[in-house]
């Protein structure tokens, strides 16, 4: 996020996109619901008509994998009404012009023929948002996980610029972290290309520093494989060992099967976790873990808030610490890893990463920081990009809308989206074990809308085999008012009925993120 | 110009314009006791213990609703308020079954009266907040008796209907804090007053169980309850006496780091309440996962012993012999393939520490950049 959380109540105007909010990230839902009840405008914009929208000023319904289209609208309307920021276009940007050209044929009425949003709609939404003093863009995986979602990521961050809403309270470009530390996953350097703090791999001074710090030769220069990489990798033979911690993606992944055929191709897997997974199953050697009860260290909230994580019981059995057990690796393998505590290790961390220099553990012993906090006297930057952006001034990308990957037809003639529910997380390896949230959400369903019921002539709560050109799941129908003619919702939570033996594997050619929010499917009863 | 000064107790307090007396005293630790307001929310007004006096005002005022003025001096303990708040803490003893032995007590020694408490429980359905009850302190603090004064009797049962939350009526004092934390503070508008005067309850939706309701048992209501009618479905009932710490973290479901404390009794979590008020980013909100879906950490299906798979099957085996054989293996592929021809998947669910050293190990060590995690999933 730009902005912090709490910025959220102050915005002016609140545009959610691609989020559930109230389910996927309910605490912050109540920042954005409260801001309504002081009379903030708010706008929904998702193909499913989720809670949220009993909040809003207005919920727009655009067609799954339309997003570039409607934001290039919002931004055509802006323009033609004179309404962007000037100022803020002039000072902090550039590439205004390409960006002008681009959205120019994106009229209200041409983005009604391809979204189904309402040209009036549209219209409002865009004015509201360019004369609100101060306007916040929240998002989520409804915007990423698309073939186009690196582009669409853009086009939010574009549309933010237009209106002059970034590097200000209340306004900003917030993207909502699903996991707990996905933000500190990242920060750390758990990506193929950046070390901590996001220096490149392939900078020769970042490695040769680096080389000299943890006295290694030789760092390989080549940015590496991202995880769905790796499983196509694993798949055609060229990867021959993995080293999973703390995920299942024989759950997460798409396409399940392809995955699996990856995963039982490897010559050799280890998974690390707090319990038995479907992934842990077809590993070769299971390490058991810490839960984040029994750890101290850190979390890096959506916010860049670097949290304490404090002990609180002991750990079962003869389970170690995730950084103990990779410890006794790298030292079999003979480089020595030898931390007295994790406390030391986040010492070593501010030392070699720039954003977190100046965080210590006795500093945010009471209340976190946000990064980048460079030195010791510094107070941590709740809100980034206030006076400039990271490469200097803002650039405009000016960006076509792009369909996606699969489209429906008379044999898959459903669009399937999939998420998570309140009462589960992820592949439910934790909340499954609370009997009163398997209570509340016992099993997989497929959320429809009350006309494609009546199409299909089924009853409610009728077993219904689910297939896409990859798969099929059996899984139970439930109406209900979120789900709209066309498009149908499945959680993906549920090893049973796994909505990811449906979904497409195919990925956005930047981020590699792949495009669960959109695939084809088609629906019989299971009798039949 | 005259200042925004007031005085409270003989204290001299800056104030904001519009800011009540309440707010005053908190900011400035002055302990002006309260049932039923609820910080950041529209007072309720309901439980008029907050009441206060103004030199030169007749009336007592409700120090949640008056707003202070330059050169109000105000006094929070005079003879006169404390006369009232015990008048008002005896008719919410009354209204209900308050049977937490305060009622029948004659000494000042809270340990005697402690042990005196011990004795009596088991021989009755002792409340279950006993000792972690707004009204029971107050009670105590002022001396409340009311010994002889019959329970208040309850036309509402008792609802278990749902996994979570228990709804215990006949302890209900009406102040409301469950309303404003649903519709003001998590704004899920589930519960609200129904029925009139002595028919007066909180419902949800037109009066159904939470389960039939809008709730979402985030339990903000369980928070905030002074007294027992909002309890736990599990926990602390059996287990009041024993040895109990909390332990302040991060919570390990979503991104937004929400700020728990979690109640430690025996090596077990009983228990999960949101953090302060002030203390981003949740001021003290949770969700359902956050606070209810503890059980995964006690679970009897956690992994405690290394498996190697033997003959297709996973057996136990000690840590030397597994981390042996991963090192091995790792080494064995590094040198005969390359280095990229091993992955690794770090997670964002372990700490930053964990995930630095999961990086560092993957370029130090296996010599390859083939790293990532689940962001993308």
């Amino acid at each position: 996020m730009t902005n912090t959380i709490a910025d959220v109540e102050t915005s002016d105007v609140i545009l959610v996109t691609g989020s559930n909010t109230t389910e996927n990230h309910p605490v912050l839902s109540s920042f954005i619901k409260r801001a309504t009840l002081k009379g903030k405008k708010l706008y929904l914009i998702d193909p499913r008509r989720v809670t949220l929208a009993d909040h809003a000023d207005k919920w727009l319904r655009p067609l799954p994998g339309t997003d570039i289209a409607w934001i290039n609208g919002l931004m055509h309307v802006i323009i033609k009404e004179n309404l962007h920021d000037k100022n803020f276009i002039e000072t902090r940007t550039e590439n205004f012009n390409a960006l002008k050209k681009t959205v120019e044929k994106y009229s209200p009425d041409y983005v009604e023929t391809i979204t189904g949003i309402k040209k009036e709609d549209l219209i409002e939404v865009a004015r509201q948002f360019a004369n609100a003093p101060a306007a916040s863009i929240l998002y989520c995986m409804g915007i990423t996980q698309h073939i186009c979602g690196t582009d669409n990521v853009k086009s939010l961050a574009n549309l933010s610029m237009l209106g002059g809403h970034l590097g200000k309270p209340g306004g900003g470009v917030n993207p909502l972290r699903g996991q707990n530390n996905v933000q500190g996953a990242c920060d750390m350097g758990g990506l193929p290309n950046v070390f901590t703090a996001y220096q490149p791999v392939n900078n020769n001074d970042i490695r040769s520093n680096l080389e000299q710090f943890w006295k290694v030769k030789d760092l390989s220069p080549t940015p590496g494989l991202v995880a769905t990489e790796m499983f196509n990798k694993a798949h055609d033979g060229d990867l021959k060992a993995m080293f999973i911690i703390g995920e299942n993606p024989m759950i997460s992944d798409p396409d399940l099967n392809h995955a699996k055929k990856a995963l039982s191709n490897l010559d050799f897997l280890v998974v690390q976790d707090i319990f038995e997974t479907e992934t842990t199953q077809m590993a070769d050697v299971v390490l058991p873990s810490f839960c984040f009860a029994e750890k101290n260290g850190t979390f890096t909230n959506s916010e860049r808030r670097v949290q304490r994580v404090r002990k609180a019981v002991e750990a079962p059995g003869e389970a170690r610490r995730d950084w103990e057990i990779i410890c006794g690796i790298a030292t079999r393998m003979g480089y020595e890893m030898n931390y007295e505590n994790s406390h030391e290790i986040f010492k070593e961390i501010t030392e070699i990463t720039p954003s977190y220099k100046g965080i210590t553990w006795e500093r945010i012993d009471k209340i976190g920081i946000h990064w980048p906090c460079p030195s010791e006297t510094h107070q941590g930057t709740p809100i980034l990009h206030t006076t400039q952006f990271t490469r200097g001034k803002g650039l405009f990308h000016a960006i076509e809308h792009t369909p996606p990957a699969e489209q429906t037809d008379e044999k898959y003639p459903y669009i399937l989206t999939t998420g998570r529910v309140l009462y589960h997380y992820h592949t439910g390896t934790m909340t499954m074990k609370t009997e009163g949230l398997n209570q509340l959400s016992p099993e997989c369903f497929v959320e429809i809308s009350d006309k494609d019921l009546e199409k299909l002539g089924l009853d409610d709560n009728t077993m219904v085999n689910v297939f896409s050109r990859r798969g099929k799941i059996t899984a139970k129908l439930k109406v209900s008012t979120k789900a709209v003619e066309g498009t149908v919702f499945i959680p993906f939570h549920f090893a049973k009925a796994a909505a990811n033996k449906l979904t497409n594997g195919q990925l956005d050619p930047t981020a590699k993120i792949p495009e669960f929010k959109v695939c084809a499917i088609n629906i019989e009863p299971a009798s039949a | 110009m005259e200042k925004n000064i007031i005085t409270i107790n003989e204290n001299l307090l800056a104030f904001e314009p519009g800011e009540t007396i309440l707010s005053i005293a908190q900011r400035n630790k002055i302990d002006i006791p309260t049932l039923c307001h609820l910080k950041n929310t529209i007072p309720t007004n309901t439980c008029k213990i907050c009441l206060v006096e103004i030199k030169g005002k007749p009336e007592l005022v409700e120090s949640c609703k008056t707003e202070a003025c330059i050169g109000m001096v105000v006094f929070s303990e005079s003879p006169k308020v404390v006369k009232a708040r015990k008048k008002n803490i005896g008719r919410m003893l009354a209204s209900g079954n308050h049977n937490c032995a305060i009622r029948d007590f004659d000494t000042d020694d809270w340990t005697s009266f402690q042990l005196k408490v011990l004795e009596d429980d088991g021989k009755e359905d002792l409340c279950p907040v006993w000792g972690d009850c707004e009204l029971q302190d107050l009670a105590y603090r002022y001396q409340v008796k009311t010994k002889g004064m019959p329970l208040g009797e309850c036309q509402y049962e008792k609802e278990q209907a749902n996994p979570f939350i228990i709804r215990d009526f006949s302890r209900c004092i009406l102040c409301g804090r469950c309303v404003k934390a649903c519709c003001e503070i998590q704004v899920n508008n589930a519960i609200q007053f129904g029925y009139k005067d002595k028919d007066l309850k909180i419902i949800a939706k037109d009066d159904v169980t939470l389960k039939d309701s809008d709730c979402v048992f985030c339990g903000e209501c369980l928070q905030v309850c002074p007294v027992g009618a909002l309890i736990p479905d599990k926990a602390f009932r059996d287990d009041r006496f024993k040895d109990t710490h909390t332990v302040r973290t991060t919570c390990s479901f979503c991104g937004v780091g929400c700020q728990m404390d979690l109640f430690i009794q025996d090596n077990q979590i009983v228990k999960i309440d949101g953090a302060d008020i002030d203390l981003p980013p949740n001021n003290a909100s949770l969700c359902v996962k956050g606070r209810f879906g503890f059980d995964f950490v006690h679970s009897k299906e956690r992994l405690t012993r290394p498996l190697i798979k033997k003959d297709g099957k996973q057996v136990e085996a000690s840590w030397d012999e597994a981390l042996e054989l991963v090192a091995q293996k790792f080494t064995a592929i590094k040198e005969e393939s390359r280095p990229d021809a091993l992955g690794v998947l770090t997670s964002a669910r372990i700490t930053n520490e964990d995930n630095y050293l999961a990086q560092k190990f993957t370029r130090a060590v296996l010599k390859t950049n083939n790293i990532d995690h689940c962001a993308r999933l």
